[in-house]
């Protein structure tokens, strides 16, 4: 595959994942506990208050699996953008502190503004998102404050050092929570695709295409700051520019997706290293690939985690931990 | 072997790339400027020409690089590439006429060779365009001209030393520059391997007339390679001129505080030095 030219390899990598993608999106929903059929969830001749297909389909699975499609695709390009930036093929979206303050959000919103309400936006997305948007801030001005260029090291260690005091403030609203909101802060740090809803997905919807449309960008310099940032620079890369490109648009990606469906572990680093075993190491084709095949990836994962203990749906987090668990040690290994 | 010509180079009597008056210091933890570790260095360096480095550790040299390559500012002074400003111009615009080879280069991703040269054709497409035929040309004659051409396929981190080398001065040359600035490319490598890459810059500069600029603490490897040497220390140029001129023994002590005999050596076809201790101060 490597000897064809880059815009056949493009191509053929879109178009495979894509097609995989859309044959899982339609599917995916018509699996479950509850066996339906496509054709009469789509028929015409029935009331749509009669037809329980439909209703299963619109209702129960179909932004079911849309919520996976958008935060699969979203974590798992982040994790590509993210692996390239600290040239480390273990970093992951939940490394930079983003997910934690996501979650702190979401906690408190849980624990202390149930009622608020803006717009129609519900309190624990939005709550959520302004937590990862803050995290990310904090990180980033710490890791602009002393140079020119952004410091990987300072933006890897600042959100190990945020992830860490984020815990301990979520264990501190936990502990002043009642039984209730402390079952559901549980649930949510899981990582759910229930939303219920197409609203919140299209509340995410704007921050994930924007994040993509700056992707759509970065490949080639992804490639080459991989190679390290004087390499890159001596290739014609702003290193600056494209670090903190990088760091804005994976980091808004993961906010979107965690405050969407909670921080759903480990899609940023299987997806990524799955994908590469396909169509190589380029960024160019990495990237798009990462986010078809993260879309499906989650929306397979949710499958499982729909059917494995029926009629109980698990929900989605706790089967990607279990995939994603070994994973990472396996490619610990692997990497000698 | 049309994209390493230029018809422009030898415009008479102006130099190439031309450093004035460059300062430039780090600062401290308290942002205060350090002692300057260029403190005032000017060069002129003619197309075609093959510009050595030297000077002991700290003197400067890779600092020198870095602005003559634009990956850093000077705080005064300016380079200027064909009398124009680099500090005017784009990271890409420069990368297009000037090439780094540095000393080691370790990818994090398991690119193949040819994927390692092709990157050397970024500053030459646009952010959305991908590389086309011509440019994959460019990247197998570069490729073919630093003899790697058969390890077009192979994962860059499986390959030797040498062979490494040569597929990063491959990508440098992808980039069709007019100017090679190399950071001391054959540190790490064994005398095969220095030699490989040592007849690999001369034939570059012979037949297809690429500016050179080396850093190295390889003094006989300067001497067989370079027309002109710089000697710098303490951030200051000590001696600037032809090598037989300015690699003397007096130098040598000077620079490295080492004694050492510079004679002529017929055999190598240049002058060599040889060291004979240190020092007894």
């Amino acid at each position: 595959m490597s000897t064809r030219p880059l815009r056949t390899r493009l191509v053929l990598t879109i178009g495979g994942f894509g097609a995989v993608t859309l044959a899982v999106c339609l599917l995916a929903p018509l699996v479950g506990s509850t066996p339906i059929s496509l054709s009469r969830a789509f028929s015409r001749t029935i009331p749509y208050a009669d037809n329980v297909d439909a209703q299963i389909f619109f209702v129960a699975r179909l932004p079911r699996v849309l919520t996976g499609a958008l935060v699969g695709a979203a974590l798992a390009a982040a994790g590509a953008v993210l692996q390239a930036l600290f040239r480390n093929p273990l970093a992951a979206p939940e490394t930079l502190g983003v997910s934690a303050g996501a979650a702190l959000g979401a906690i408190l919103a849980i624990t202390f503004g149930a009622d608020m309400r803006l717009g129609p936006l519900a309190p624990v997305p939005l709550a959520s998102l302004v937590g990862a948007l803050s995290a990310m801030s904090v990180v980033y001005l710490l890791a602009s404050a002393t140079r020119r260029a952004l410091s990987t090291s300072v933006l890897l260690l600042a959100g190990v050092a945020l992830n860490a005091f984020i815990s301990a403030m979520i264990l501190f609203v936990q502990y002043l929570a009642d039984f209730t909101q402390t079952y559901r802060a549980v649930r949510w740090l899981i990582g759910d695709l229930d939303v219920g809803a197409f609203a919140p997905i299209a509340a995410a919807l704007p921050l994930v295409l924007v994040a993509f449309a700056i992707f759509a960008t970065l490949p080639g310099a992804l490639n080459l700051l991989s190679l390290g940032p004087d390499a890159a620079a001596a290739r014609g890369v702003d290193v600056a520019r494209a670090q903190r490109l990088a760091f804005v648009s994976s980091s808004l990606a993961t906010s979107a997706a965690v405050s969407l469906a909670g921080p759903v572990a480990f899609i940023g680093i299987i997806v990524p290293h799955l994908v590469r075993l396909v169509v190589g190491v380029d960024h160019r084709l990495v990237l798009p690939a990462a986010a078809l095949f993260g879309a499906a990836f989650l929306i397979i994962c949710d499958l499982i985690a729909r059917t494995i203990i029926s009629p109980v749906e698990l929900p989605v987090g706790i089967v990607t931990a279990v995939i994603g668990g070994p994973f990472f040690l396996w490619l610990l290994v692997r990497r000698r | 072997m049309a994209f390493l010509l230029r018809a422009d180079w030898h415009s008479p009597g102006s130099a190439l790339l031309r450093a004035a008056d460059l300062h430039y210091g780090y600062r401290d933890a308290a942002g205060r400027e350090r002692a300057f570790t260029l403190d005032g260095v000017s060069l002129e360096i003619p197309g075609g020409g093959f510009v050595g480095l030297l000077g002991p550790n700290g003197s400067g040299k890779t600092t020198l690089l870095k602005l003559l390559s634009g990956t850093v500012s000077p705080q005064r002074g300016a380079v200027t590439l064909d009398s124009q400003p680099l500090a005017g111009m784009s990271r890409r615009a420069i990368a297009r006429r000037i090439a780094v080879v540095p000393q080691e280069t370790h990818p994090t991703f398991d690119f193949t060779v040819l994927d390692m040269v092709l990157m050397g054709r970024h500053p030459h497409l646009g952010v959305l365009t991908l590389e086309g035929p011509a440019d994959v040309s460019i990247a197998e004659e570069a490729l073919a001209a630093t003899g790697t051409a058969h390890l077009a396929g192979r994962a860059y981190m499986t390959l030797s030393g040498g062979e490494k080398q040569r597929v990063i001065i491959a990508s440098a040359l992808a980039q069709s520059p007019d100017v090679l600035l190399l950071d001391e490319p054959t540190a790490s490598l064994d005398l095969g391997y220095q030699m490989e890459i040592a007849t690999l810059l001369r034939r570059l500069n012979r037949e297809r007339q690429v500016t050179q600029v080396l850093a190295t603490h390889d003094l006989n490897l300067a001497a067989g390679l370079c027309d002109h040497l710089l000697l710098l220390r303490g951030g200051r140029v000590l001696a600037y001129g032809p090598t037989a001129d300015v690699l003397t023994a007096a130098n040598v002590q000077a620079l490295y505080g080492v004694r050492a005999e510079v004679t002529f050596h017929a055999g190598a076809g240049h002058v060599m030095v040889v060291p004979l201790g240190a020092n007894a101060e």
